[in-house]
């Protein structure tokens, strides 16, 4: 959620506060004596975070039912998971969220935030906007499974959205929209658009108030058009924010478990089956230990090289920036 | 923060001749009315379980799902609030909840006093440690939490979810709160040095209450977080007396299909309290969502 650089950024010249530790007259315990305040957080971070991390990587490399003791067999289960036809489907439907959770979201939200900002909070009123923004950004705050109940039955076969197709004399359209598995990835995409649309909304309404009005107010001098404007200086300002939304939702999307498992539980025929609801079901209901271990190992991966490329590219943004 | 910007900028600019063009124009409204639409799109799931929450089944099955209930019915409403016994699962949310948002913050300032003030050696790793916990998905930490907990006995209970989600949020309020730090003035501790306060101190007497309002939309994060958690408390809590509200409605779900009327009351008085948090905290929340994307 937020900006990575933001911790490196403003440190990075260490230089001068250092000198000011040495001029400081409380020097007994040097730095050292801080490290007892980490002691807490680091303990717990061991037990809850790292160990269980190393376990699942562990279990990775073994054949266990949870019962007994794990046997070692080396990589075999990741040799498996490449023959994995599941495994492959659970992969493809991830790009599929990411489209529904990043790419819709942001450019849906980058012209809904310009134009609750721009249009309706200037022209009208600030509070107008407000609220508006608000019914966007309420199903971000709800339990996502709970929501998703909701959606479940909205789209069963005598839910409300056929009922909404009969009503409107659309009622040859009715259908089994999360049974059937050609509809069942669509609908649960359109669901996660509901769901994510919020918050690339309120983080980049915020981050327009930061541009200075001045450059609107130069630009429409010059004779630009909305939508120039909003290309030039709207896209340019809020880069920032865009990167941090782009990579939050993508890792939430890479991520998403309940929506998928209140609405479909990965089906029919894995039409609509993620990876970590793959996990899931491996470690829980088919009792295979290490190959739900090794599927979130692969997970885990793929979200470290998400992430990392992520913040380097904002990196080189941000020096090409400087640059200029 | 910008926030209290905008009107004080619209008023201004009113004056202008081109402003005042636009000012009364006709496609501002068009774009107004195609906006409301999409807000109105947005809220419609929850007329529709408004709609169908107050129904009975045969109401239902005569009527169907758009209908218009033929009597107010809350037998459903009152049948899932006593089956799943609500007022139970309320408390163990608000128990795990309101746990983890004070430990969590707790422990996020402890560790971003030593990362952001003490400047410990290696920081920028331990920060990027904790950046990188908070990216992991929990089905990398899930069975290794759920063998051990069942081994020291903590399976099924609300403190190892406790435990859990205290760690996991704590990971990104280190990360936020150690660059808010970084940026204290230094003055201040200076000062307070020269006073002979100890670093404990420092901490409560000069870092926590300058601290005070980052550490309130903390707060309200986890809190809000850690209500709409599932994958955790569906592993962690099997029981009818620990489950979590998300969780009691899934499994309900899960056992048996339940009629559309009962699945909409158990949806309603399951979103209820978190509507509610969010009217309460919605400056909050839009402020605060802003701080962890501000440079």
């Amino acid at each position: 959620m937020a900006l990575p650089e933001t911790v490196a950024g403003p440190r990075r010249p260490a230089t001068p506060p250092e000198t000011a530790v040495t001029r400081r007259p409380r020097r007994r315990g040097g730095r050292a004596g801080y490290w007892l305040y980490l002691l807490p957080g680091a303990v717990l971070f061991v037990l809850v975070i790292g160990a269980p991390l190393m376990g699942t990587v562990y279990f990775s490399l073994t054949k266990w039912s949870g019962v007994g003791d794990p046997t070692f067999i080396g990589l075999d289960n990741y040799r498996h998971l490449l023959e994995d036809e599941v495994f492959w489907t659970s992969f493809r439907n991830t790009l599929a969220m990411i489209v529904a959770m990043v790419v819709v979201p942001t450019l849906v939200g980058l012209v809904l935030a310009a134009v609750l900002f721009d249009v309706v909070g200037r022209r009208f009123r600030p509070r107008t906007a407000a609220a508006l923004r608000a019914a966007f950004y309420l199903p971000q705050v709800l339990p996502v499974v709970v929501a998703g109940i909701v959606w479940g039955w909205i789209l069963r076969p005598d839910g409300a959205f056929n009922g909404l197709l009969d009503a409107v004399g659309l009622g040859a359209l009715r259908h089994d929209w999360l049974g059937d598995p050609k509809t069942a990835l669509p609908s649960v995409m359109a669901v996660m658009i509901w769901v994510q649309i919020g918050y690339p909304v309120v983080v980049f309404m915020a981050a327009l108030q930061r541009v200075d009005p001045e450059l609107y107010e130069a630009a429409e001098v010059d004779g630009a058009g909305w939508f120039h404007r909003f290309r030039a200086i709207t896209l340019a300002q809020i880069r920032p924010e865009t990167f941090v939304v782009a990579l939050t939702c993508t890792i939430a999307a890479l991520k998403v478990f309940g929506p998928v498992f209140a609405l479909t539980r990965g089906g029919p025929e894995n039409a609509t089956n993620v990876p970590s609801y793959f996990a899931y079901y491996t470690f829980f209901k088919k009792l295979q230990v290490g190959y739900g271990s090794a599927i979130s190992t692969v997970l885990t991966l793929i979200i470290i090289v998400v992430a990392v490329v992520f913040i380097w590219m904002q990196n080189r943004s941000e020096r090409q920036d400087r640059g200029v | 923060m910008a926030v209290t910007l905008t009107p004080a900028g619209s008023t201004a600019r009113r004056p202008r001749p081109a402003r005042d063009r636009h000012h009364r124009g006709v496609s501002r409204w068009v774009v107004l009315a195609l906006v409301t639409l999409g807000a109105l799109v947005m809220l419609v799931p929850f007329a529709f379980m408004l709609l169908n929450a107050f129904k009975s089944p045969g109401d239902y099955s005569t009527g169907g799902p758009l209908s218009w209930p033929s009597e107010f019915y809350t037998k459903g409403l009152r049948t899932y609030w006593s089956e799943v016994d609500f007022p139970l699962k309320l408390w163990n949310s608000t128990l795990i909840a309101g746990s983890v948002a004070v430990l969590g913050v707790v422990v996020s300032l402890l560790n971003a006093y030593a990362l952001g003030i003490g400047r410990v050696r290696g920081r920028l790793w331990i920060v990027g440690l904790f950046l990188l916990a908070n990216m992991l998905p929990q089905e990398a930490l899930i069975y290794p939490l759920y063998d051990a907990a069942k081994q020291v006995g903590l399976y099924n209970t609300r403190l190892a979810v406790i435990i859990i989600f205290t760690v996991i949020q704590s990971a990104f309020g280190t990360y936020l709160l150690a660059s808010v730090l970084s940026t204290f003035p230094r003055s201040l501790l200076e000062a307070a040095a020269l006073d002979g306060a100890s670093r404990w101190t420092v901490l409560w007497r000069v870092v926590f209450p300058n601290l005070r309002p980052t550490l309130a939309v903390l707060l309200i994060f986890f809190f809000i977080w850690t209500w709409n958690e599932f994958l955790i408390p569906l592993v962690m809590l099997i029981d009818n007396s620990t489950q979590t509200i998300p969780v009691a409605l899934a499994s309900l779900q899960g056992d048996r299909l339940m009629d559309a009327p009962t699945t909409n009351a158990g949806s309603l008085i399951s979103l209820v309290p978190a509507i509610l948090f969010f009217l309460i905290f919605q400056r909050t929340l839009a402020r605060g969502i802003t701080a962890g994307a501000e440079k």
